[in-house]
């Protein structure tokens, strides 16, 4: 799992390519928590355009990012969400929580 | 069901045999004939129950995790995932959404995951014997168009 990560003026894009299971999400959330602190975002998109592969361990980190980002008082956006991820996404209904485009 | 072809494979429980063992079944799945989205659907079930075995089965430690596959009768694909670990002690809450034990990396939702994706799920576990998991999936038969 690899994410890289743009900010600019409180803005804070972090992409994630590979695969999103417990193995990956262990590193990826400590990754995204790390760039949350140092940027302390106003508005945080999560780019899953390069996920090739994602189980519940996804679900965990968008929720992660999620409170993060309300305690922050700012938004959070995932997008480009393969079709695999999404229904995994459906099945939780996350949608109901998180902002997916 | 009479099983007409069948895998087992066992491994440790470390996080990087959750790829693995999911790919592998994909894999040994694929001479169904399935959609490739049923294919991830197979992978996904899969991948939730490996990795709640090597979350929760085995704590702190390492265990053997054994996954079967079979085709069933009428293009069933059953899988089943067996732990030696602790147990699970009360199946049906663990089956709630959104209900974990695993702390902040974990989301709940790997049961209603397994549900959602698969036709049957039957969890069978005592504490400190293990947990078995079945699932079963069946198959679509479709019309052979593409050559």
């Amino acid at each position: 799992m690899e994410i890289r990560s743009q900010s600019t003026d409180r803005n804070l894009l972090l992409e994630f390519e590979g695969e999103l299971d417990h193995h990956g999400a262990k590193d990826a959330i400590r990754e995204m928590e790390l760039a949350i602190d140092a940027v302390l975002p106003r508005k945080l998109v999560l780019d899953f355009q390069d996920v090739s592969f994602m189980d519940s361990s996804g679900i965990a980190l968008i929720l992660r990012a999620q409170q993060r980002m309300q305690h922050l008082d700012g938004s959070l956006l995932v997008c480009h969400v393969p079709q695999q991820a999404k229904r995994v996404l459906d099945a939780a209904g996350i949608g109901r929580l998180v902002k997916i485009r | 069901m009479k099983a007409t072809n069948y895998i087992s494979i066992e491994f440790p429980s470390r996080s990087a045999n959750e790829s693995f063992a999911r790919v592998s079944v994909a894999c040994f799945a694929a001479q169904m004939d399935p959609t490739l989205n049923e294919l991830e659907d197979i992978k996904t079930a899969v991948s939730e129950a490996v990795t709640n075995a090597i979350v929760h089965a085995y704590p702190e430690t390492l265990g053997k995790v054994l996954v079967k596959a079979k085709i069933c009768d009428g293009n069933v694909l059953e899988i089943v995932v067996r732990d030696h670990g602790r147990g699970i002690a009360d199946v049906e809450k663990a089956r709630q959404p959104m209900f974990t034990t695993g702390g902040e990396e974990r989301s709940g939702m790997g049961f209603t995951i397994m549900e959602s994706f698969m036709d049957q799920l039957v969890v069978r576990s005592a504490p400190n014997r293990g947990t078995t998991v079945i699932m079963r999936r069946k198959i679509a038969a479709r019309a052979k168009q593409q050559k």
